[in-house]
């Protein structure tokens, strides 16, 4: 290693061999014309574009854009006090960083683009990520650490005046809402007539509740104990979940169908959010976030020693915007359906919230913010790869909605086969066996296609065929049980958002010592996400057709308004020379979104437009006629209401970042105007001496 | 080689703790004493609570990503 980074001509040398690696591996996938490549192609283009990405161009943005000061004090080291402002080692940060920002977005995303092929998902990820979403996260985090740690929401006031940081408050909770919707839709598409997941999850609450009780009054705050305790069991109930599958007696019992879920999911959105912290969300934070880092590195280890070739084509026919997971053109719904994994405008919160609060060193920021969300890129590259090793007929049939299949694995298989792809249906009724349930059909949302790909990279590693049932099990369980957790605590933030909002209106709402306001507020915000998921639960092309085109859009333009943030700061620093930086990103984040948003309420296909989809219902409530799935009146008029509904939230969303737009010209244009930085923050020069 | 290995599993736990919002106690233990000799120092027991409470109770944080 010594002689690498002291000798610069074995360092250029090196350097040239990533680059030649990276670009040897793009060639092989790019020039692969119809035969299979192999993952591990993928895998290398990918670390090759993250090194070079890091160490030029986030080296470029820390010397030169942003000028990081290591002599600089940080809000660690100004207020440190040992627990929320605590000097902490890089690569501790680093984890816990990842830790936060990784949840089920770069999960599920890369599956849903996959119908367009791995080719355009792959380099968007890439090119998104080294160009936005690793530059979002870096650059949140440094504004955030020069100005003690403060919140998003803050730094909009702070910066761009009081009334962009009202609407963006505003708009910030309507996303959650989004994101807690369509996260609980993918739990409910995942158990739905799935005794074995059902069980497996329903499960880790009892568990949950003897974990807390553990930490609390058995062995205090033992968490590695309680954690290894809690893992034990989650395996034995994924077994035991097996045998509840094929009993008899017993299965029925854990027999749901999705609406049959979706009420019992907002009665646990609930109680569980009003429950103390102790007994089931900390718990269940600490099985999920082990879990999840668990089965990421097994996830990393296991394309590597497997290698598996990938079925899915580069690119497939529905390229053209026909694709039946989700309807729209690669421009712009293909940068809007991967979010988290290429530029997520959540990391925002993230790198404006505890992360700056622990950072030592400002010099780390680059690290910690563009490293991590590298990582987190490289995760979303994995789960692709995982949707696209199954056979391309099966991942259709899993993510296509019923309406399109048919009720049969022979009417799907028909289907499937018109499109060009070969399925038969005992392909599909094999792989459902395989996996220990009764159908793999319409289980769009990403958690069961994910599952697939794992079960079948794991199985070889561990258990063969056999474990094949366990594996994919054990996928959704984790899926299931991190989306549960961003459940509780979506639901409790969300409820302290509402209250801080409504408690202007009316102050007793504010106090949240209160039962009633608490209950009123807990309430407001399951029946806002709720209404969403049962939306999504009925919705005739599976839900995630209408919901997660909103949460892309809802998450990109939360980007933009992270990445204009940037920008004013850059202007107010008397850095707009660099302003590109964050202007690229910004530009291309604000034509994707605004051109989905149009396209999502004015488009005539009904497809893809709500308001044409409206007018097609309207007219046949009009003449008197019914639509399927409707199958009365009523339901028709309330799938006209939803369509004007999610266009008005579409809307909504574009008003929000036209605005914060607005105001941030200003802002820029008014920094330009004077001669020195205008720029106010915390912690000079300190370590001088 | 002993060494490297026990101070790699000390920052391994160390990690997987601050992943669920708990700090190093020894830190805390270190700084309560250095800065403020005075006041009472938390046991771990104690310490724990305290932090649970400021991770999960509420107050509009976003404590994670989708």
């Amino acid at each position: 290693m010594d002689i690498l980074t002291k000798n610069p001509l074995a360092r250029t040398a090196s350097w040239a061999l990533i680059a030649l690696g990276g670009s040897g591996a793009l060639a092989t996938i790019a020039l692969h014309r119809g035969e299979t490549v192999n993952a591990l192609w993928v895998v290398v283009a990918a670390l090759a574009v993250y090194l070079i990405a890091y160490r030029f161009y986030s080296q470029f943005i820390a010397k030169h854009v942003l000028s990081l000061d290591a002599k600089r004090a940080t809000p660690a080291m100004r207020h440190n006090d040992g627990l929320d402002y605590v000097p902490t080692n890089k690569f501790v940060l680093f984890g816990h960083h990842f830790a936060a920002i990784a949840g089920a977005g770069p999960l599920v995303g890369p599956v849903l683009a996959a119908q367009m092929g791995y080719l355009p998902g792959m380099l968007w990820i890439l090119a998104g990520v080294v160009f936005a979403g690793a530059v979002q996260d870096f650059i949140v985090l440094f504004i955030s650490t020069r100005r003690d740690g403060r919140s998003l929401g803050d730094l909009i006031k702070s910066e761009l005046g009081p009334i962009p940081g009202v609407i963006a408050l505003f708009g910030t909770f309507m996303i959650m809402v989004i994101i807690l919707a369509v996260l609980a839709l993918i739990v409910v598409k995942a158990l739905a007539d799935s005794p074995w997941g059902t069980f497996t999850v329903a499960a880790t609450i009892p568990l949950a509740l003897f974990m807390g009780v553990y930490t609390r009054y058995i062995r205090p705050g033992r968490i590695g104990e309680v954690s290894v305790i809690g893992v034990v069991f989650l395996i034995l109930s994924i077994v035991m979940g097996g045998q509840v599958a094929q009993s008899a007696e017993w299965a029925p019992l854990f027999t749901f169908d999705g609406k049959q879920l979706t009420w019992m999911l907002i009665g646990y959105g609930f109680i569980a959010s009003v429950l103390p912290v102790w007994l089931l969300l900390a718990p269940r934070d600490y099985l999920s976030t082990f879990l999840k880092i668990g089965a990421i590195v097994a996830l990393a280890i296991g394309i590597v020693l497997v290698a598996p070739d990938l079925k899915m084509p580069s690119t497939t026919r529905f390229i053209d915007g026909s694709g039946p997971v989700w309807a729209g053109g690669l421009f712009p719904f293909l940068f809007i359906t991967i979010a988290c994994g290429a530029v997520s405008g959540f990391h925002a919160l993230i790198s404006s919230g505890t992360t700056p609060k622990l950072i030592e060193n400002e010099s780390h920021a680059r690290f910690i913010g563009y490293g991590a969300m590298l990582m987190e890129s490289f995760v979303a590259i994995m789960a692709l790869v995982a949707a696209s090793i199954i056979e391309p007929g099966v991942y259709f049939a899993m993510n296509s909605p019923l309406a399109v299949l048919g009720p049969t694995a022979e009417s799907a298989a028909q289907v499937i086969s018109q499109w060009g792809f070969v399925v038969t249906p005992d392909m599909l009724l094999r792989t459902a066996k395989d996996v220990g349930e009764h159908t793999i059909i319409a289980r769009a949302g990403g958690a069961p296609t994910l599952a697939v790909g794992m079960a079948q990279i794991f199985s070889p590693m561990l258990g063969g065929k056999a474990m094949m049932g366990f594996w994919y099990h054990f996928a959704i369980l984790f899926e299931a049980l991190f989306i549960l957790t961003a459940v509780d605590a979506g639901t409790r933030a969300g409820r302290f958002m509402l209250q801080d909002l409504l408690g202007t209106f009316v102050p007793a709402l504010k106090r949240t010592d209160s039962w009633i306001s608490n209950g009123l507020a807990t309430g407001l915000c399951v029946a806002a996400w709720g209404y969403f998921l049962y939306q999504g639960v009925v919705d005739p092309l599976g839900g995630i057709n209408t919901l997660w085109p909103l949460f892309g859009i809802s998450n990109q333009m939360l980007a933009s308004v992270a990445l204009i943030l940037g920008t004013v700061v850059l202007f107010k620093m008397k850095r707009e020379r660099f302003a590109w930086v964050t202007l690229l990103p910004t530009a291309w984040l604000l034509a994707c979104t605004m051109t989905a948003g149009w396209q999502k309420v004015f488009h005539e296909n009904p497809k893809i437009g709500f308001l044409a989809h409206a007018h097609k219902y309207q007219a046949a409530l009009d003449k008197g006629e019914l639509l399927a799935p409707a199958k009365a009146l009523g339901q028709m008029q309330r799938i006209v209401f939803n369509d004007y509904l999610d266009a008005g939230l579409c809307v909504f969303f574009m008003f929000v970042v036209l605005s914060v737009l607005v105001f941030g010209i200003r802002a820029c244009l008014v920094a330009r105007r004077s001669h020195k930085p205008t720029v106010q923050e915390a912690g000079g020069p300190l370590l001088t001496a | 080689m002993l060494k490297e290995i026990a101070s790699l599993g000390q920052y391994l736990g160390q990690t997987a703790r601050l992943m669920v919002g708990v700090p190093n106690y020894g830190t805390y233990v270190a700084h309560q004493r250095r800065e403020h000799p005075d006041q009472p120092v938390m046991s771990y027991e104690a310490f724990f609570r305290e932090r649970q409470e400021a991770r999960y109770g509420g107050k509009g944080r976003v404590g994670r990503c989708c």
